[in-house]
């Protein structure tokens, strides 16, 4: 695909987080854990705000701006970490960018920020240049 | 044998590194396939159309990247927790909290739907830190993907800080 230092890509991957996005990951992954859907035991028995995003998610939505920008079978290896929980709410972009091509792979600087700029996943990629 | 000098961290758990757990079968299908891209929003028909994927290049849908990271769940198992892994032996103390601390995939072919694949799962590394949070177990662990043919098709690699 002819990556070379410096190609990016950049998109808005989810608008608005709601809890219904989160429980159709929830049904789609089949995580239930009940932090991410119920409210009564994020707030009361956690001490969280509510409930938030399955950092999986974050990694999924991460991924999608990858293999749109790649084709579905143009990755090597993905590794992500997370920086910071997903709320309902937020706005993710997530954001690629090449930094070194060497012997036909791609390396990729992945990172993905929420609406204030700060970042929830953070992590890299490798794709066939 | 004298007790390990770790706050959290059991002999117990010190010798399941590196014991390959027992394999579980992990079906990659189209329907599983289609709720996995639209909880993460592709609008590729690749997705969700076979003719389409098929048009594009692909035996059927193919596998989105984050999809191997779904669990397959085991009604007689406690842990429903992401990925093949249970947490294992128990620690010296409870650890009641956990972080997904970072998950690491590998491709090393193509995966679509029909696929059948099996994971074997390990635990690679286990190590205390200490930070902000106190005290924490790192536990990696790390899964090999193979296909219906025996050829290793992904290996992930799991990162879950307990506390």
């Amino acid at each position: 695909m002819a990556l070379k230092v410096g190609d990016t890509n950049e998109m808005v991957v989810i608008e608005n987080v709601s809890r219904t996005h989160i429980v159709k990951y929830a049904g789609a992954s089949g995580d239930f854990n009940p932090l991410h859907h119920d409210d009564p035991v994020a707030q009361n028995m956690a001490g969280y705000p509510s409930v938030f995003a399955h950092g999986m998610l974050s990694m999924g939505l991460t991924g999608r701006m990858l293999t749109d920008w790649l084709g579905p079978d143009g990755l090597k290896s993905f590794g992500v970490r997370f920086t910071k929980q997903v709320w309902p709410g937020d706005t993710l972009t997530a954001r690629g960018e090449v930094t070194d091509v060497k012997d036909g792979v791609a390396t990729i600087k992945v990172v993905t920020t929420n609406q204030n700029g700060d970042s929830v996943v953070e992590g890299e990629a490798t794709a066939k240049a | 044998m004298p007790e390990n000098e770790y706050e959290y961290i059991s002999d117990e758990m010190l010798a399941a590194v590196g014991k390959e757990g027992s394999p579980t079968t992990f079906e990659v299908d189209k329907t599983m396939i289609r709720m996995f891209a639209r909880a993460v929003g592709y609008t590729d028909p690749v997705y969700y159309d076979e003719k389409a994927a098929q048009a594009a290049g692909y035996r059927s849908l193919p596998c989105p990247p984050g999809y191997l990271g779904t669990p397959v769940f085991n009604p007689k198992r406690e842990s429903s927790g992401p990925g093949p892994m249970s947490f294992g032996p128990a620690p010296k103390k409870p650890l009641t909290r956990l972080l997904n601390g970072g998950t690491q995939l590998e491709f090393f072919g193509d995966i679509c739907a029909g696929d059948v694949l099996t994971s074997t799962g390990h635990l690679a590394e286990i190590a205390e830190t200490k930070g902000s949070l106190g005290t924490m177990v790192v536990m990696t662990n790390k899964s090999v993907y193979k296909n219906q043919d025996g050829e290793v098709v992904a290996i992930s690699t799991g990162t879950v800080l307990r506390y």
